[in-house]
């Protein structure tokens, strides 16, 4: 393994510690993906949502979240229609602006302009560029003996860049990493459910998505300090509405506009980057490590609007969360231009009706800068719950 | 020429094409009027081969969607499904069918009937997201059909293949649970030999289709891949494995053989052979195509004509000894190439340019539909770095009118054919 490449956060406190997460994840630069790099180490950039990263760990390659990011398409959007979400065009400008550099990339049919970017990557640089086809139809019987396949496909990929053989225990160790890794996010998630006011929604969100950016180990050293000294924060509840925020599955909306959620709200449960959080239980150590990822894909899983799955109606997967988490109300959303989070919108906000559940509804750009009115509405909306 | 035999062989593709879908139409409308059950089928895989085998007759949703903005309605069902709650960013078709859906199945050619069950593959998403409207709406059950296709440009694994085993396997495995579905939702036993006769007549509609395509590398070309295109295509997917649809694609691909042997064009003066790119101008359809031929121009070749076929274009023809695998490899093999006509089609209209004396590209992606549009500038980009060949680039909608500027379309194929002809005229010197 490389040398540590998010070093800023080791023994300072808390705030500070939250502070340079907060840093580290929008410097466009990519500072940690640079420093693997300039240490040797090879990158397999995935574009969202889910990816069994544990493959590419096991190979000794850092696998890079592709999640689009605050910077101009100033390249890209030649590359591209009009009709179309930011995420797409920024993911690609990083990588031609070598803001990330890497040497393959994946991404996966979640949707009608994701698919498409295999072919445009690839027309544009000479690396491995394909797509990792998670199975459509979770309902198959089938469908997890085709994803060890499809997985067992990814690995020889993988195998060809790092230049070595991944064998079953590399492959469990690497599970191992994750497991822990997805342990402490449903831990940092428990905190926001039960003690809101300990951790932002915008200090959450930080902490979490970090974790595209660095080693998975670096992740959970990260998060085995910071947790504790979230619950032993010093923080009292405030007269906030809790939400569940839903819409963030793909492109994520500015950090900015999240702190402007949490300041009239209390974001108790969420959607944002749930690739990172889609298997929700531990992977089996034991038996055949590919089968055991594809099996906890399908049968392990989150739900999101990229995923059909006739066992999760997507609406009543959003009612689920509201009610574990306790939440008084929604905020409905969807990037703008983004087919399926605007086809989702329709069912969310019917099914919120029927079950009288209040709801914001609203559309976010990765790149916006205004969240003036946004907020003014938001707090209308609050108000109105607070006040009622 | 016996002008007799002319007068009935040529235009007769159009005809018997328009004959059949209104008839098609009909039988949609008296299957409403019943109440019997109906699938609802899109047009990359819309495995009617073995819908058929359970007398299920099939809607594609699709089609009707397009049928309204031809017949310029479209917004009015457009708005309605916004009222509804849906987004002006989403596609066209979708909208344009919960209208449709929320009117009872009122549609300008007739009655629509309600699914008794839906089938769709993965080859553009929105179909999912589609699907699960009417599994909201009615409750009736969605088999999503995963083909997974090409994993990137040129890398297309064949029998043989472990590759293509792990993916056959799977659509194997999908297509006898859709049965048992079929089975379940019809109360009719699986028919074998049923089968084998749809994939006969699908054979025969496959094995028409490319070479209609093929012909049309003739000069003059002989027919619009577009105008003309489109008619046959509907004819493609409504009658797939049925025997009125293997004959028509006999009798078209005489009639393109006769035309060829004759010399008799589409147009009368063929100036310009351009291939289209993308999905049709639907809401201005006739007018749009006005744009080119007014200049001389035909459509000489379209994607559209291949992936909207669910990659019939390739000719795939079914192993009938073992139809069940077969249907497995077919239409893994087709459906991939349709996919394949949307994302990774740079080489293929690379390849398409000297065998069918193309002058130039035009692409037409639509705000309605990122599964074709998504790419086309980039592979706009490639084509031309790769190929000296003349492209338009102009961008509309299949369906909604607030996004198609005739006047701004014109501009920029006035433009276009002046570029065009400039060229000609300096290669002449």
């Amino acid at each position: 393994m490389n040398a540590p490449v998010f070093h800023e956060w080791r023994n300072k406190p808390l705030d500070e510690v939250l502070y340079e997460c907060r840093e580290m994840l929008e410097d466009t630069t990519f500072p940690t993906v640079r420093r693997w790099r300039e240490a040797g180490g090879k990158i397999i950039g995935h574009f969202q949502v889910y990816f069994p990263e544990e493959i590419v760990h096991a190979a000794g390659l850092l696998p890079v979240k592709i999640r689009g990011a605050q910077v101009e398409a100033i390249q890209a959007d030649s590359r591209f229609g009009s009709y179309l979400c930011s995420i797409l065009k920024t993911s690609l400008e990083l990588a031609l602006s070598k803001r990330i550099e890497m040497e393959m990339f994946v991404t996966h049919p979640i949707c009608d302009a994701a698919r498409n970017l295999a072919a445009v990557w690839g027309r544009n640089f000479s690396y491995p560029c394909q797509i990792l086809y998670l199975p459509q139809n979770a309902n198959s019987s089938h469908a997890a003996v085709y994803l060890r396949g499809e997985y067992d496909r990814l690995k020889r990929a993988v195998e060809e860049i790092s230049g070595q053989t991944v064998g079953d225990n590399a492959l469990r160790s690497s599970i191992a990493v994750y497991n822990e890794n997805r342990a402490l996010l449903r831990e940092l998630y428990a905190i926001k459910r039960q003690t809101p006011w300990l951790i932002s929604a915008d200090e959450a969100y930080a902490l979490v998505a970090i974790g595209g950016v660095i080693p998975r180990e670096e992740h959970n050293d990260l998060l085995r300090v910071v947790l504790p000294m979230v619950r032993e924060r010093n923080a009292k509840p405030k007269d906030k509405v809790r939400v569940v925020f839903e819409g963030g599955f793909c492109e994520q909306p500015p950090l900015d506009l999240i702190r402007a959620i949490a300041r009239s709200c209390y974001v108790v449960d969420d959607d944002l980057l749930i690739g990172m959080r889609w298997i929700l239980e531990d992977v089996p150590l034991e038996g055949d490590p590919l089968m055991n990822l594809a099996e906890a894909y399908i049968e392990k899983s989150s739900y999101s609007p990229v995923q059909h799955d006739l066992r999760k109606p997507k609406e009543k997967m959003l009612l689920n969360r509201i009610k574990a988490s306790g939440a008084d109300a929604a905020i409905i959303t969807a990037a703008k231009m983004c087919e399926p989070g605007l086809e989702e919108q329709v069912a969310y906000t019917r099914a919120l009706d029927e079950a009288g559940i209040p709801y914001f509804v609203g559309e976010f750009e990765e790149n916006m800068t205004s969240f003036d009115n946004m907020e003014i509405q938001l707090e209308t909306f609050v108000e109105n719950l607070l006040f009622a | 020429m016996d002008e007799q035999q002319t007068a009935t062989i040529v235009g007769r593709g159009h005809d018997e094409g328009a004959r059949l879908f209104r008839e098609w139409f009909e039988g949609l409308n008296a299957s409403a009027e019943r109440g019997d059950p109906a699938a609802y089928v899109f047009v990359m895989g819309s495995m009617a081969e073995l819908l058929r085998v359970f007398d299920l007759p099939v809607v594609f949703p699709e089609i009707n969607s397009l049928q309204t903005a031809i017949r310029r309605v479209a917004h009015e069902y457009l708005n309605q499904a916004e009222d509804y709650g849906y987004s002006p960013d989403i596609c066209g078709y979708v909208k344009a069918d919960v209208a449709v859906q929320l009117r009872g199945g009122v549609h300008p050619m007739g009655l629509i009937p309600k699914p008794a069950i839906a089938v769709l593959t993965n080859a553009c998403n929105t179909y999912i997201k589609w699907a699960e409207i009417w599994e909201r709406m009615y409750g009736v059950p969605v088999f999503t059909l995963d083909i997974p296709g090409t994993r990137a440009a040129g890398t297309q694994t064949w029998p043989g293949d472990r590759d293509f085993k792990n993916d056959c396997d799977y659509v194997a495995a999908q297509i006898k649970e859709l049965i048992s579905l079929c089975e379940k939702v019809t109360g009719k036993k699986f028919d074998i030999d049923k089968l084998r006769e749809a994939m006969h007549h699908a054979n025969a509609m496959s094995r028409g289709w490319k070479r209609v395509l093929e012909l049309n590398t003739n000069r003059p070309s002989l027919f619009n891949a577009v105008t003309d295109g489109t008619i046959y295509l509907g004819v493609s997917n409504a009658f797939r494995g049925a025997e009125e649809g293997a004959k028509y694609f006999d009798d078209l691909v005489e009639e393109m053989e006769y035309k060829a042997a004759h010399g008799i064009g589409t147009l009368v003066d063929e100036k310009h052979r351009l291939i289209f790119v993308g999905v049709p101008c639907y809401p201005i359809f006739r007018r749009f195509n006005e744009l080119f031929s007014e200049w001389g121009g035909t459509f000489v070749n379209s994607t559209y004509l291949w992936f909207a076929a669910g990659g019939a274009n390739r000719g795939f023809e079914y192993d009938l000894a073992r139809p069940l695998e077969s249907l497995a490899e077919g239409t893994l093999i087709s459906v991939r190439d349709a996919m394949d006509s949307m994302f990774y089609q740079d080489q293929a209209l690379a390849e398409m340019i000297e065998p069918f004396h193309v002058d130039g590209v035009v692409y037409h992606p639509i705000k309605s539909c990122r599964t074709v549009s998504t790419g086309l500038a980039d592979n706009r980009r490639a084509l031309m770095a790769s190929r000296d060949i003349a492209s338009l680039f102009i961008e509309s909608d299949m369906m909604d009118r607030r996004v198609v500027s005739e006047a701004q379309l014109k501009n920029r194929v006035d433009a276009f054919f002046e570029g065009l002809e400039s060229r000609r005229l300096a290669a002449s010197r």
